[in-house]
């Protein structure tokens, strides 16, 4: 078990001097998983026979630093031959015929895959307590939720399940878990990670990001996944210089922004009070800090809302008991089949979304709802263009609170999309996003502080992120590493 | 009271291009079912369309072709139905900004030019087919056909008749077949039309209600379909009744229309842009290109080969219907000299060969070449008109294989035209003939045909019946001196 205390990179590094094996390592992850998942339920599904054929055939791998190093996968990217099921009744039993882009990478950098870590049904909603499999706990308290909908990925870095993981994050999915669990997490610039394999929630928000200990792992993995893909027309084609090696750990002449409405009523105090100490540890390392507006924080819950349900109304449309999935018996008619197909195999959460999609994008309403999230996505867009041009960055909490406690938001579905209000903006304008452990509340619970940029200044973030975990200890003391 | 029957036309044709619009898969007519199918065109959970860039050059040409705006942008949206033929529930299609709007087709009816306006041009994929077994009453899908390219061509109501629709569709598929997008086939479905129809009092300025007939697949289908609904209509609005606003069905075999649903339950299909496809730019270069790249079309074509190789109007548009057969008959009529006798044997003696065969035109291998040096010894007099056809039959069932000059080797078929020879067998076909000579003496001329006969029996065949009809007058108007 000491051997999961070490970051990815230093697992690397000790593979490749030859002092472990990535069976060691891959072997510690499963005993690990043996002795906690139980109480964390992190995990959906195993895939051993995988991981330990990778790990005993590392030599048709390409050398890098992560190479041998084990990696958990969200249950929503396709893993040829092993089931990726959503969290879904609806996909319980399906097993891709293919691996997603990130998934062959993975193989190609010699990661073994060790199993697919839980989630919010379809990646709908923010505690991972939609998933069929069961709610995942926040290892920092079992009472509590790990945020989501990558909870499974942050939780199991978090509890030592994992060495690090892929989630993948629409609204927030890998921030704000990471920021619950006491991780680092880092949502790539859209089209940054091909989205290919990745099953659709809200195709224009998606994206794929890593999970880890540290910010420099972040980085390592973003190395290993990000990069031009053709099966994905939404990839940008871009040059990715190494993020790896981005990471000076220099801030001297740098302006980190801190938008007021980000620290204003509805926030947790404790959560305003650690994320302004980060922001001050930025300016004694030699950053300016520049108060600025973000006039456009009122509308975007419902713009994402809007936006996100309507994509994912089309885009959960294919599950209807025809071709793969959960097919409902006793039925009479194709209609039968559909209806009842759906009604058995989709969650309530899910439901809810795909009726507020298909309403919002229905004759009559397409105008008043869709068309107009259009134009406010428009403007956000716009306005983050103009911030960006005063500022390298901005600050401010990736959440309002710290994790509540398992059961809290599911009756209370508005408040738990209103806590959304921080990381969503980022989806809407396509920014990369950096979750980092900044401080713990009265209750011992973790707060994550946000960093964002402009679109393509990914390694220009990890590398403001990596200045920080030089300087500070807090997300080696919430590993239980300091 | 004259009844006025007003018709548009709803077009799709499938595009020729090599591979699926979204994904690499065939397109290829006649596969096994489902053969023709991966994750992407199956609608498989995580996968993403990447669009075919022949796809667009060949909607571009039709667009130039029918004149319409092309706009600088061009997005596919998405139509949201559930059938299970259409695995993700969706099609992608065009409604916001289609690739061609405003555009115009001229049609010739009896001599009359009419314009025909079109509304749009659409590009989307096809859906699969399903086939219902009685055997053991279950419906199979079959994904072939999913993701092959399609048009749509929308024409404003501007037809008054049948004879005119089909002649507007003609006129389509001779521009798709000269620009090389589209064989149109109507019987392996790659054209086929939905009919907007309704009646008015003649004279009236406004539209009756109209009802829509879906996915005629023949000529005659459509004929038969449009003289049906219109007299129903004219039936009903005679007894005072009402026509519903409907989508109705046809039944060739019976030669029956029938309801499928009124407007009421009409489907919503929340057409939405696809966020997994970006907007296309449509270059302007690339339209000058293609637009100096166009075809000369029939019409052209035909007047040129009435100036150019003599042929009547008839014998040009004849030979000038099919971009094939206008090409098989220019090349070969460049490779004999005898036009008019290549433009003969094509229109009178083709057809009855293929038939014979059992061969369509389109499927045919007909060399220019091997056909020119056939024609050019049918002109020479070497060949008799049944030898050529006979050689025609070969060059017809052995395509690409068949080679004249050693098909003239191998049958011995070069024509006996030495005059002396014939003179010979002339004599001694009288000499055995007396009373045949003896009738023609008395001024029954017919006799000749019978001898002539014998004559060309005696060489089998082989032999220059002119050749043989002047030896023959001579002999007989000269006999009678010797």
């Amino acid at each position: 078990m000491e051997l999961l205390k070490h970051t990815a990179l230093e697992l690397g590094a000790m593979i490749a001097k030859g002092e472990i094996s990535s069976a060691d390592v891959t072997d510690a992850v499963f005993a690990a998983i043996e002795a906690k998942d139980k109480d964390v339920n992190a995990y959906i599904g195993l895939s051993e026979e995988l991981a330990m054929s990778q790990a005993s055939a590392l030599d048709a791998a390409a050398d890098g630093p992560l190479k041998g190093v084990p990696i958990a996968v969200k249950d929503n990217i396709c893993t040829k031959g092993v089931k990726t099921t959503c969290a879904s009744k609806m996909l319980a039993d399906f097993v891709p015929p293919f691996d997603a882009t990130v998934v062959e990478k993975l193989k190609a950098a010699g990661m073994p895959i060790v199993g697919k870590v839980n989630m919010d049904e379809f990646a709908m909603g923010s505690t991972s307590e939609t998933s069929y499999f069961g709610a995942v706990k926040n290892p920092h308290d079992l009472t509590r939720v790990p945020g989501g909908s990558s909870g499974g990925a942050a939780a199991a870095v978090a509890a030592g399940e994992a060495v690090c993981a892929l989630g993948s994050d629409t609204g927030g999915s890998i921030r704000q878990p990471a920021s619950y669990c006491g991780v680092t997490g880092f949502k790539p610039t859209y089209g940054y990670v091909s989205r290919y394999g990745l099953v659709a929630y809200a195709s224009s928000l998606d994206q794929i990001g890593p999970i880890a200990k540290d910010v420099a792992d972040c980085a390592a993995i973003m190395d290993v996944i990000a990069g031009h893909d053709g099966r994905d027309s939404t990839s940008l084609n871009v040059g990715h210089k190494s993020y790896l090696a981005s990471l000076k750990g220099d801030v001297k002449g740098k302006t980190i922004g801190v938008p007021e409405e980000c620290f204003g009523d509805g926030v947790d105090e404790d959560v305003k009070r650690a994320v302004l100490e980060c922001a001050k540890t930025y300016e004694s390392l030699g950053a300016r800090l520049l108060p600025v507006k973000l006039d456009f924080m009122q509308s975007v819950i419902p713009t994402y809302y809007i936006i996100a349900t309507a994509e994912a109304s089309s885009n959960l449309s294919r599950y209807d008991g025809v071709k793969y999935g959960f097919r409902a018996d006793k039925i009479n008619s194709v209609d039968d089949l559909y209806a009842e197909s759906r009604s058995q195999g989709f969650g309530a959460e899910v439901k809810m979304r795909i009726l507020l999609g298909a309403f919002v994008l229905s004759s009559g309403y397409y105008d008043a709802y869709y068309k107009k999230a259009l134009n406010v996505r428009d403007r956000i867009i716009a306005e983050f263009g103009e911030v960006f041009k005063r500022c390298d960055a901005l600050i401010f909490p990736v959440a309002p609170s710290t994790a509540p406690k398992l059961g809290a938001s599911l009756s209370d579905s508005m408040s738990m999309y209103l806590s959304d209000i921080f990381t969503v903006p980022v989806n809407l304008a396509g920014l990369p996003g950096l979750s980092l452990p900044c401080g713990v509340d009265r209750g011992g619970m973790p707060i994550g502080a946000q960093l964002i940029g402009a679109r393509g200044t990914d390694a220009a973030l990890l590398d403001l992120g990596f200045a920080y975990q030089q300087a500070t200890n807090i997300h080696r003391a919430l590993a239980g590493r300091a | 009271m004259e009844w006025e029957t007003v018709i548009g036309l709803e077009v799709h044709i499938e595009l020729a291009t090599e591979s699926k619009i979204f994904c690499s898969c065939s397109t290829a007519f006649g596969a096994k079912p489902n053969e023709h199918c991966c994750p992407v065109c199956m609608g498989f959970p995580g996968t993403l369309p990447v669009f075919n860039k022949r796809v667009l050059e060949y909607a571009l040409k039709a667009a130039i072709a029918l004149n319409c705006d092309i706009p600088k942008y061009t997005v596919f949206d998405r139509k949201n139905y559930f059938y299970p033929d259409l695995p993700k529930a969706y099609q992608i299609s065009q409604l916001y900004s289609p690739i061609g709007t405003n555009g115009h087709v001229d049609i010739d009816v009896d001599g009359t030019v009419k314009t025909i306006r079109i509304h749009e041009m659409h590009m989307e994929e096809d859906a699969g087919k399903l086939i219902h077994s009685d055997i053991d009453n279950v419906t199979y899908p079959d994904y072939n056909r999913c993701g092959v390219p399609l048009i749509e061509i929308v024409s404003e109501p501007d037809f008054r008749s049948a004879k005119e629709v089909v002649a507007y569709l003609e006129k389509l598929k001779m521009f798709c077949e000269y620009m090389g997008i589209s064989s149109c086939k109507m019987q392996e479905g790659r054209m086929r039309a939905d009919v907007n129809v309704s009646v008015r009092r003649a004279g009236d300025s406004a539209f009756g209600t109209r009802t829509e007939t879906k996915n005629l697949n023949s000529f005659r289908a459509i004929e038969h379909a449009i003289e049906y609904e219109s007299e129903r209509q004219i039936e009903i609005l005679e007894k005072g009744g009402t026509v519903r606003q409907e989508t109705r069905r046809w039944d060739d075999e019976k030669r029956v229309g029938s309801s499928m649903r009124s407007k009421e339950n009409a489907q919503d299909y929340r057409y939405f842009p696809d966020p997994d496809l970006l907007p296309i730019k449509i270059d302007r270069a690339q339209i000058e290109e293609l637009r100096r790249g166009m075809p000369e079309f029939a019409e052209e074509k035909k007047a040129r080969f009435i100036a150019e190789y003599g042929l009547s109007d008839y014998t040009s548009s004849r030979v000038t219907a099919d971009i094939k057969l206008a090409t098989l008959f220019e090349d070969a009529a460049k490779g004999c000299g005898a036009p008019r006798t290549v433009a003969n044997w094509l229109i009178e003696i083709m057809p009855k060969v293929l038939d014979d065969c059992g061969v369509a035109f389109e499927d045919a291998q007909i060399d220019a070449v091997q056909f020119a040096k056939l024609l050019a010894s049918v002109e020479g007099k070497k060949l008799n008109k049944n030898m050529g056809i006979k050689a025609l039959e070969q060059l017809v069932r052995q395509g690409a294989e068949f080679d004249f000059d050693r098909y003239l080797k191998d049958n011995a078929v070069t024509m006996e035209g030495d005059e002396d020879k014939i003179r010979q067998v002339a004599r001694k076909v009288l000499a055995d003939n007396p009373k045949a000579v003896a009738e023609y003496g008395q001024g029954k001329t017919k006799v000749m045909g019978f001898l002539v006969g014998q004559v060309m029996r005696a060489f089998f065949g082989k032999v220059d019946h002119d050749a043989v009809n002047r030896v023959m007058l001579e002999e007989l108007q000269t006999g009678g001196q010797r």
